[in-house]
This record gives structure tokens, C-alpha cells and sequence, in this order.
């Protein structure tokens, strides 16, 4: 019976008494045999050329006209032929958890013991098996919205799809030309990319660290014994949070216009007589993002560390007052290695963010100032500048390469910290 | 005792203490400052957003007047109305998700598991650009991008994915003790009972938590929306009504009625915020933890 079912699935959990689960997974077998030998097959087929029937007027025989016959879209191609990859491997998935779960019930028939029923399956899914009932749903949301378009946008960076040379409708497998193309360092797109990575980079490390280190010591503050109204400091800085990010975002950007308001408050005061170049010079609008993103950020960590901090063994501080410390030196020996010990994989996680911060970016500058002739500006960072290869520019296959490139960038990243850090070397170091 | 205390501090603690309280003071200012004009901007009388004068020279409540009744050119009561519906249905969607999927993953032991969290890891290592723009193409062949379909579709992009965000919910849950599960289920409880009864009950705070942040992720995406929306005016929420009044042919009429409706959205959003940080603080700090 269980090697019958290698061929009709589910025909061995019939046979061994769990009638309704083996038809249903006979059901699952005959709609995908109809699938593959309907749209399936063709799907499949399809894949290899991504079609190349550009459309057109066509003469027809019978009616005596030229009829006007649609052409290939390879985009749709792509999509369905991943599509139909996906639906062959859960077909495979299914095939293998059916046998596995014949031959169990094979045994356990052999042994003598009960089999469960029907009732006593489904009376599980909310106990021993609760984890099946809550996960499905949330499963397959990520494998059909995460999932199948991360691998969709990921296939599309082996091909010509992209505004140039008028591959949007019709294109083909590109190999690895793509790639070639970003990595070079003469070539046009291979120099942005250098000079976006080393600005993320650049980007990324202090907006994190400078981030992390100023809201620990404005908490630090907040928190000394001496000090007064603790909550009202704390309500202050956390106010900015509250307020969605995007419309802070864009008020500081109108603020620091030109003919902005800090500019005419500057002006006013007599302090400067022409407006600060606050975006439209490079080096300004770097600073100035980063500075901008010390607000948003700082009270964000002074949140997060605020319950750590109190967490410090008290006796470590009281050590270092009888030896004499002073407090920048209890900083620096006491708390910074004690935050980075416990706070690694915070770190980490906000280390990924912000290279992926999209919003900072785009509603600040824009990524802008943008020489003539680039497609990224001068602060633009990976994401934002995916963000415009694809949904402004069409370049999807560039587009997608820069995706990958983020990803390998970011697991490098991830993998390295995460490896060298105390709390997974050493996890009772400061225990 | 009061006295004494006060004679003890020293001249030299003194000043330090009037030094940290001064820097307090004018990094308050700094923080609130973007905020508080804000608020000024939106009742200020003249148009425009750029003006001679830092403070407004007249007040006046004429944009939060244009904000909801001028609907011929940004209708900003459609948007409204087209957020709040896609804010509920998604709160409710991403709120059972992300707990079923913490809940299982602090309390269940699977063969899955392990894998699961591997794979959230990782995924979360794309940037989230990468999937949304074949997101937009999956969309598209679902029919999900034109006409009153692009909010079903929203709805689709904003809650599908949220079980990948179950980091906080499990730290918290991890904090509960397993041996209240244990005596519930000796006492012939069900694991479903377990879930539904004992640890959702304890675990309230991050409850409420998760469904605040999931009602006000709708509010505050403006990426998201923009790419799937793109031209479907009537469809637009609140966050790229209030991006487009900032665009080159909006900027000089609606730059006052966008201080208003930044207020508008913002105070609920505000309110929720400071009444669930501490929420928020203890989720971090349990997942922190492990």
C-alpha cells in the first residue's frame, strides 16, 4: 500500500484507515496533474525563451483582413513560470510528507497500536498540533507575498528587462552580464555603485553608532540620581516618535529649504547673509542627514536602553567609584562594554535598518544633490537607489542587482558581527 | 532632614547639577521645536510654504476648514475614510499573525521551528523594496491595482507579511513562566485554551501593543502605498494625500492644510504612542534578554 502511494498519493493513508486525508491528498494530486497539463506545461515551456513573439498585425487567410494578434509579455512569462516552479515544489513536498506519514501509520498498524481518526486529527490541530492551525495563515502570506516576488525580482536580474534598448515588453536570459556591469568600476553604473555603497556604508556605521552612543548618554543623564523631572525630559524627546516619521521627515526638508524657516531665522538674527547650502551641496547634505537623523534616532535607543541600563549589577559601579573613576572612564570600562555585551543583537538589527532606511533618505534629500547624467544622487543609498532604477527608471534588471548586492552585503555584515560578539562567544561573560 | 540633605550638596554638585538641566533644557527645545511649528504652521493665516517671518503673522482655523471640505482637488475626507477601513481590517489580520506565529514559536516545539526563524532572519536581510516591486506585479495579474480593488490589495501587501514580525510578542511571551501552561494543561486544558485563556490574558500588554502598532502601520506607509496606488487618486491614503501636497503644484495652496492634516493624524497617533511605550520597553527588553 505505502509504495502504491508513491505513485497515487494518499492511496496508502486510505488503505490504512484515514479515509478523508487520503482522499483530500489524492484530490491535491489530480488538480496539479491537471494544472501541469493545462497552463503548467506551457508555463514551463515558456521559461527558457521568455517568449519572443512580438505581436502585430498578422494576416488571416480565412477572413481576408489583418487581424491584430497580442505578443509575448515576458514580464507575465517570468512571473508564471516562477509561479509553476513553486506549485512543482510543494507538489514535491506534499509527495514526500504523504509517504513519510503512510509509512508511520504502516507501522503503527504493524505494532498494533490505534490509528487516529478523523475527529481525533482535527481535535489535535488545536491541541498537540496548535502550531499547524496558527501558522498556515501566516505561512503562506510570506511564501506568496515575500517569498515568490523576492525570487521573481531576484530571477529578473539574470535578464534584459529594463528600459534600455526597449526590453520592457520583450526580453532574455542576460546571465551574469548584469553583475559584470555593476562591479565594474569604469564603467558608468559600476562607478555610482562604488560611490553609493561607500556613502551607505559610511552612512550606516554613524547613524548607528552615533545614535546608540548619544541616546546611552542622554538616558544616562536623564537618569542620575540628581536629576529633576525625569518623566517630563523623558516625554519631551519621546514626543518626536509619536509623531509619524514622514511628516517630521518632510517638515525638516521644507524647514531647511533655501527659503526655509531655519534659514530665514538664521538670516534674521543677522547670523549669515546667504542661505545655507543645507541640500543642495553634497558634503551639507550628508551632515545634514546625519545630524537630522540623530533626532529621529536618539530617542528611539533612549527607549530601548532606559530598562538595560537599570539592569547593570550596581556593585560593578560602586568597584569602580572606590578605585577612583571618574564618570567618563565608568562610561567608557563600565556601561559601553556592558550595553555592547547585552545589546549586540539590537545592534545588529539596527545596523541592517538603517542601511535599508529608506524613508530618512528619500524624504530628506531625495538622495539628491544628482549630477547630470547619474541615476543616483549623491545621497542616495542602495535602497533608495533600487527604489529609483525601478519604480522611477525601469532599469528592473539593474534594479534587481543592486537588490542581491544589499542582501550579500548585509549577511557579510550580519555574520561577521554576530560571530565576533561577546554574547555569542562568551554568553556568561557579565553574568 | 530636608535641610540637612541640601547642606551636604557641595557647590561644585550644584553647578554640575544646573549644567545637566540647562543641557536638558535646550536639547528639549531642539527635539520639540520641529513639532511645535508645526502645530504653528497649521493655524497660520498666510499661505505658502515659505514665509519672511519665522513666527506666522496671523491665526486663523481656515485649513482644517479647506482640509475637510475642499474635496475637488486632494480629498482628504476620502483619504481618511480610505485609511481608517484599511487600518482596521489590516489591524485585525497582522494582529492574529503575529501572535499565532510568536505564540507558537515561544511555547510550541516543532521540527519547523528552527527553520522558521532561520528563514525570518534571513528574509529580513532584502530590503523591503525588493519584494514590493513584484509585489506590484502580482497584484497586477491578481487584477488588484485598478479601481476600488488597490485597497483590498493594500490591505493584502500591509498584512501578509506580518508574520515575519514576531520578534517582540515572543520575547514577551518568553518571559511568561512555562509552568503556568504545565498546571493548566494537567489540568486537562487544551494547548488552544492554553493560547486563548491563560497567555493571552497575561500577555495583554503586548496584545494591546501589537494591535496598536499594526492600526497605525496603514497611517504612517507611505512607500508601500505610493508604488501599488500610483495614479488611483480616489484610493490614496492619508500619508500620500499629505506627500502630495507637498509636490511642486500643491506646495503654495495646500502647504498649511499639510500642517493640519500632519495635526490631525498625528495627535490619535501621539496619544497611542505614549500610552503604549512602556509596552513597547517591556517587549524590548524581554526579547533582549532571549
Amino acid at each position: 500500500m505505502t509504495r502504491l502511494s508513491a505513485l497515487l498519493m494518499g492511496v496508502g493513508i486510505i488503505g490504512h484507515g484515514q479515509i478523508v486525508k487520503g482522499l483530500l491528498i489524492l484530490l491535491c494530486e489530480v488538480a496539479f496533474i491537471i494544472y501541469m497539463i493545462g497552463p503548467g506545461a506551457a508555463n514551463l515551456a515558456m521559461l527558457p525563451s521568455l517568449g519572443d513573439n512580438p505581436g502585430g498585425e498578422v494576416w488571416n487567410e480565412a477572413k481576408q483582413v489583418y487581424e491584430y494578434m497580442e505578443g509575448d509579455n515576458s514580464q507575465i512569462l517570468l512571473l508564471s513560470g516562477v509561479i509553476t516552479c513553486f506549485v512543482i515544489a510543494a507538489f514535491i513536498a506534499l509527495w514526500v510528507l504523504q509517504m513519510r506519514h503512510s509509512y508511520r501509520l504502516q507501522v503503527e498498524k504493524e505494532e498494533g497500536r490505534h490509528v487516529p481518526t478523523l475527529v481525533e486529527d482535527i481535535r489535535s490541530l488545536f491541541d498537540s498540533n496548535l502550531h499547524i492551525t496558527l501558522m498556515t495563515l501566516p505561512c503562506i502570506g510570506i511564501l506568496v507575498f515575500n517569498i515568490v516576488p523576492l525570487v521573481y525580482m531576484i530571477s529578473m536580474a539574470f535578464t534584459t528587462y529594463s528600459k534600455e534598448d526597449e526590453h520592457l515588453i520583450l526580453f532574455d536570459w542576460d546571465g551574469l552580464n548584469q553583475f559584470a556591469r555593476v562591479l565594474n568600476l569604469n564603467g558608468n553604473i559600476g562607478r555610482q555603485f562604488w560611490q553609493v555603497l561607500r556613502w551607505t556604508i559610511v552612512w550606516a556605521i554613524f547613524a548607528t553608532f552615533l545614535n546608540y552612543i548619544l541616546g546611552m548618554v542622554l538616558a544616562l543623564i536623564i537618569n542620575r540620581k540628581d536629576t529633576k523631572w525625569k518623566g517630563f525630559w523623558r516625554f519631551c524627546f519621546v514626543l518626536s516618535i509619536a509623531v509619524p516619521q514622514f511628516v517630521t521627515l518632510m517638515i525638516m526638508n521644507i524647514m531647511l529649504q533655501p527659503s526655509g524657516a531655519i534659514n530665514v531665522l538664521l538670516q534674521n538674527l543677522g547670523l549669515i547673509s546667504n542661505p545655507l547650502p543645507f541640500w543642495t551641496n553634497a558634503n551639507w547634505a550628508k551632515v545634514t542627514i546625519i545630524v537630522i537623523n540623530l533626532w529621529v534616532g536618539i530617542p528611539y535607543t533612549l527607549l530601548q536602553v532606559t530598562g538595560i541600563l537599570q539592569n547593570i549589577p550596581v556593585e560593578l559601579y560602586e568597584a569602580a567609584r572606590m578605585d577612583g573613576a571618574g564618570p567618563v572612564k565608568i562610561f567608557f570600562s563600565i556601561t559601553l562594554p556592558y550595553m555592547l555585551f547585552v545589546t549586540t543583537p539590537y545592534l545588529i538589527s539596527s545596523f541592517v535598518g538603517n542601511i535599508n532606511n529608506f524613508n530618512v533618505i528619500y524624504l530628506l534629500s531625495g538622495g539628491g544633490p544628482t549630477y547630470v547624467g547619474d541615476t543616483a544622487g549623491q545621497t542616495d543609498l542602495l535602497v533608495t537607489w533600487l527604489y529609483k532604477l525601478t519604480v522611477d527608471q525601469q532599469y528592473y534588471n539593474l534594479g534587481a542587482v543592486i537588490g542581491i548586492m544589499t542582501f550579500v552585503i548585509l549577511t557579510v555584515v550580519t555574520l561577521i558581527t554576530y560571530r565576533n560578539s561577546g554574547s555569542y562567544k562568551n554568553e556568561e561573560a557579565f553574568m | 532632614m530636608e535641610d540637612i540633605k541640601k547642606n551636604r550638596i557641595s557647590p561644585q554638585k550644584q553647578l554640575v547639577n544646573f549644567l545637566v538641566h540647562l543641557l536638558l533644557a535646550v536639547l528639549s527645545f531642539v527635539w520639540v521645536l520641529p513639532i511645535f511649528w508645526i502645530v504653528l504652521t497649521s493655524f497660520r493665516a498666510e499661505k505658502g510654504a515659505y514665509t519672511n517671518t519665522f513666527l506666522p503673522q496671523g491665526y486663523t482655523l481656515d485649513n482644517y476648514i479647506k482640509l475637510f471640505t475642499d474635496r475637488n482637488v486632494l480629498n482628504f475626507p476620502k483619504m481618511f475614510t480610505n485609511t481608517l477601513i484599511i487600518a482596521i481590517i489590516c489591524c485585525i489580520f497582522s494582529t492574529f499573525f503575529v501572535l499565532s506565529v510568536a505564540y507558537s514559536l515561544s511555547r510550541m516545539r516543532f521540527g519547523f521551528r528552527k527553520t522558521y526563524m532561520n528563514i525570518a532572519m534571513i528574509l529580513g536581510l532584502f530590503p523591503g523594496f525588493m519584494a514590493m516591486v513584484a509585489q506590484y506585479f502580482i497584484l497586477k495579474s491578481m487584477g488588484l491595482t485598478e479601481g476600488s480593488a488597490v485597497r483590498l490589495g493594500l490591505i493584502i501587501v500591509y498584512s501578509a507579511c506580518t508574520g515575519l514580525g514576531f520578534q517582540i510578542a515572543k520575547g514577551y511571551f518568553d518571559t511568561i513562566p512555562k509552568s503556568i501552561d504545565e498546571a493548566a494543561v494537567i489540568d486537562g486544558a487544551t494547548q488552544w485554551q492554553v493560547f486563548t485563556q491563560i497567555t493571552m490574558p497575561l500577555a495583554k500588554p503586548i496584545v494591546i501593543y501589537t494591535v496598536m502598532t499594526s492600526f497605525i502601520a496603514p497611517w504612517v506607509d507611505f512607500v508601500f502605498a505610493k508604488v501599488i496606488c500610483r495614479a488611483n487618486a480616489d484610493q490614496f491614503t492619508v500619508a500620500i494625500g499629505l506627500w502630495n501636497m507637498l509636490q511642486k503644484e500643491y506646495l503654495y495652496q495646500w502647504y498649511t492644510c499639510f500642517a493640519a492634516g500632519a495635526v490631525v493624524i498625528s495627535v490619535p497617533i501621539a496619544i497611542l504612542f505614549i500610552y503604549m511605550q512602556r509596552f513597547y520597553v517591556e517587549g524590548m527588553s524581554g526579547a533582549v534578554k532571549g
